[in-house]
């Protein structure tokens, strides 16, 4: 039994945690919201530079050629910092797309690109205010050309390509586009966390490129979401334990009617119940990590539980260290609304809690086995 | 990242198997609730299979070689645990005497007494239980008060122990008493063994709101009268109660797991099986929602479980993350019995061993012990607050009082 990461692996994370503390910690994601930025492209070319877009890319086009388990640990410390840079974007979606799906001539193209981050990737698939399902996609595909509006893309101001799921003749596709085409007009959109930034991307006559076959594009964004949804949980737990060492911090030097508020079980068993939820969350996660290293078939059922658990930790954690910090939890000066937002973005980015509760649940239809050991 | 054994723990599992194969009954299928039978064929079964694992060296495995255990390493009392779990063998009789009064007589006692007590221990021909709790200190354990006085080379104890798992059973129990009320609450404390058939000694079996009292390992109240034990059996100084009694808590802590029951499987096969209205339970959105939430702490357990397995099999001290077992299982246990039961309507209420209904049952109506047994839900979190998180302990109205002085009503 080896439920753990190597000890490469642990490395590469104790880096990673430095790296994001020596770059500013969450100094970073409060100037991109106070400034206005879309992301902050300092942070992101270190990134680069530290060779991270290149995890997965294979040796044969200039990546390092690692699994999905070096991405894990890299995540937990990027949600840990809530670094606001495209690398969910770019990494776990886009270039997982590429590896996966894309012609030789496309991989040799841009995953070389990807890793010296002169190609940085988004994707899209919602459409409007509806769960996206296979029959409500509007985004159209004839011949190459794309028509149709995406929304609440991520990153899409940086981002030069993009992969969306559109409608054809044939069904479901993923196709890829070249975002600097004079054909398609990004328009930023407000959201809640502006430490983030989210884009309406319209196309008219767009030229794209199929990825893989025609009419399994539904299956392919399925195994992505799946695959990112690994990932992001990895993001949340690094978060939701950030929104507990804070709220921990503050609870040992907030004195109240004579003693530290740490001192009262309304506090303590209010951070105990965050230490409870990240530890499931941690431990659903690891299962999580384990499906997608090992490609496992119980992939679907262990992204949903990692991401509904976890989803649900950072959700608990963020809103209780508002509530550890009182008054001083509700103002933009303390950092505790970062983490609310953050979560509650992250909650919605990949579908709902909702959507991924009932995937779940079908997953649990389908198999007989369960916890057994 | 790998749920394998290595090469040794392999090997281990395997010797393990052959002799469980050889000398038990695989399990035809999980087993919840233990088919009810008699106490005395219960123990009787009992003591046979301690006999034989003793005879052929399983009995105690972490036990030092010196008392005829091996040694065993963490891990593989786990893979022990997990392989003899899939036989048909009888369980819960032996796990206070071999895991907490054991490693205190051995810590503690003399030569004499070891060589005397810890092979019959073993080897399940003598039964121990652990008399800690009582009416008066529960969550607070050291505020007990049964008393200890010295006559000559004996001490004289009078009080009452309660929650006493298998005392009803037991030939010694090991004892926390309070030689002077005078000092500080965890000051006066002394440690002692006791032979339960000694005079002034009464069990009286606890009902529970299961309706169960005394079967199994069910919990008793004991009388002391003027018990009679002498000084040879004090285990640590005069004063040390405490000390001693710590460490013995901290084997009960670790031995404290699962609680066991209907789970996310039982609750999941109702769904699927169950109509409602013509519709299996699957199809609402209300179940569908809580199953999910149940699977994810199911889940979150058994990886939970895996990762502390994974560091004792690489030789390393587990994280504090299994602190969380109890609380979330009994909760969930209490959850899923509670659906259960409605899932019957108006005939949920009703007791019919054809009906399905049993196991939900008994999880709803053990899940409350379960809640309390071993530290409740409440002092579990100051537990994870305190020793996890490094929170401050909760100022107390009865630091630096002498016993005597501490207020106990209004």
């Amino acid at each position: 039994m080896n439920l753990d990461f190597s000890d490469d692996q642990k490395y590469l994370q104790e880096e990673a945690r430095k790296f994001f503390e020596k770059e500013g910690g969450l100094g970073n994601a409060r100037n991109v919201m106070d400034q206005s930025q879309d992301a902050d492209h300092e942070l992101w070319n270190k990134i680069v530079e530290l060779g991270w877009t290149a995890i997965r890319v294979p040796e044969a086009y200039e990546g390092l050629g690692l699994g999905h388990l070096e991405l894990c640990v890299v995540a937990e410390e990027l949600g840990r910092s809530l670094a606001p840079v495209p690398f969910a974007s770019s990494v776990y979606f886009f270039t997982e797309a590429l590896i996966k799906y894309a012609s030789e001539d496309t991989k040799k193209e841009l995953l070389p690109k990807l890793v010296t981050g002169e190609v940085v990737g988004t994707y899209g698939i919602a459409e409007d205010s509806h769960q996206a399902t296979e029959a409500n996609i509007q985004v159209n595909a004839s011949a190459d050309k794309l028509n149709g509006t995406k929304i609440a893309v991520p990153d899409a101001g940086m981002a030069s390509h993009m992969i969306v799921v559109a409608k054809s003749s044939q069904g479901i596709e993923l196709r890829l586009v070249d975002l600097q085409d004079s054909s398609i007009i990004v328009t930023p959109q407000k959201n809640i966390d502006t430490s983030k930034s989210f884009y309406k991307v319209e196309f008219n006559n767009t030229p794209s490129t199929l990825l893989g076959q025609s009419g399994e594009g539904w299956n392919y964004i399925q195994h992505l979401l799946d695959q990112a949804a690994v990932l992001f949980a990895f993001e949340q737990v690094g978060g939701s334990q950030a929104a507990l060492d804070m709220a921990k911090a503050y609870s040992l030097e907030r004195f109240a009617f004579g003693r530290q508020i740490g001192s009262y079980q309304a506090i303590k068993h209010k951070l105990a119940d965050m230490y409870i939820a990240i530890t499931l969350a941690k431990s659903n996660c690891y299962y999580g990590a384990w499906a997608l290293s090992s490609e496992s078939s119980e992939l679907s059922l262990a992204a949903a539980t990692a991401r509904v658990s976890a989803t649900k930790a950072f959700q608990l954690c963020s809103k209780e260290n508002i509530q550890t910090h009182g008054g001083n939890g509700f103002t933009w000066e303390y950092d505790c609304h970062l983490f609310y937002k953050r979560s509650k973005v992250l909650s919605v980015l990949l579908g709902s809690e909702a959507t991924w509760k009932e995937k779940l649940v079908q997953n649990l239809e389908k198999t007989n086995t369960l916890v057994k050991e | 990242m790998d749920f394998n054994d290595t090469p040794e723990q392999a090997k281990f599992r395997a010797t393990c198997r052959e002799w469980l194969e050889a000398n038990a009954q695989l399990k035809a299928d999980k087993v919840h609730m233990n088919v009810e039978s008699s106490l005395e064929n219960h123990l009787k079964t009992a003591k046979e299979w301690q006999q034989k694992k003793y005879d052929a060296g399983w009995a105690m495995l972490h036990w030092p070689k010196e008392f005829g255990g091996i040694e065993a390493s963490p891990i593989e009392r786990i893979i022990w645990g997990q392989e003899e779990a899939k036989f048909n063998v009888p369980g819960g009789i032996f796990e206070i005497g071999l895991g907490m009064c054991g490693p205190v007589m051995m810590q503690y006692s003399t030569e004499e007494q070891k060589n005397r007590y810890l092979a019959p221990m073993a080897q399940g021909k003598e039964i121990w239980c652990q008399l800690f709790s009582e009416p008066a200190a529960g969550s607070d354990v050291a505020g007990l008060r049964s008393k200890a006085e010295k006559d000559g080379d004996d001490w004289i104890i009078n009080g009452q122990k309660v929650w006493t798992s298998g005392a009803h059973y037991s030939d010694f129990g090991i004892l926390v008493v309070r030689h002077d009320p005078d000092l500080a609450k965890h000051k006066g404390l002394t440690f002692f063994f006791v032979d339960m058939k000694s005079p002034g000694i009464t069990v009286k079996p606890i009902k529970q709101i299961t309706g169960q009292s005394g079967s199994g390992s069910g919990f008793n109240e004991v009388y002391f009268d003027d018990v009679r034990i002498p000084d040879s059996q004090r285990l640590g100084e005069i004063g040390d109660g405490w000390k001693v009694a710590i460490t013995t808590l901290m084997n009960e802590r670790l031995a404290v797991g699962d609680a066991r029951g209907a789970d996310i499987e039982e609750a999941l096969t109702l769904s699927k099986t169950k109509d409602d209205a013509g519709e299996t339970l699957i199809k609402n959105d209300a179940v569908r929602e809580r199953l999910a939430d149940w699977f994810c702490d199911a889940n979150g357990l058994k990886y939970t479980k895996f990762r502390t397995i994974s560091a004792l099999s690489k030789g390393e001290a587990p994280g504090p993350e299994a602190s969380i077992t109890k609380i979330v299982s009994a909760n969930k246990l209490q959850s899923i019995g509670n659906f259960g039961i409605d899932s019957g309507d108006m005939a949920g209420m009703l007791i019919d061993d054809d009906s399905g209904m049993s196991s939900f049952q008994g999880a709803w109506l053990g899940a409350p012990g379960l809640r309390i047994a071993g530290g409740t839900d409440e002092i579990l979190r100051n537990v994870i607050a305190e020793r996890v998180l490094g929170l401050p302990q909760d100022p107390r109205a009865d630091k630096g009082l002498a016993f005597k002085d501490i207020p106990t009503k209004a």
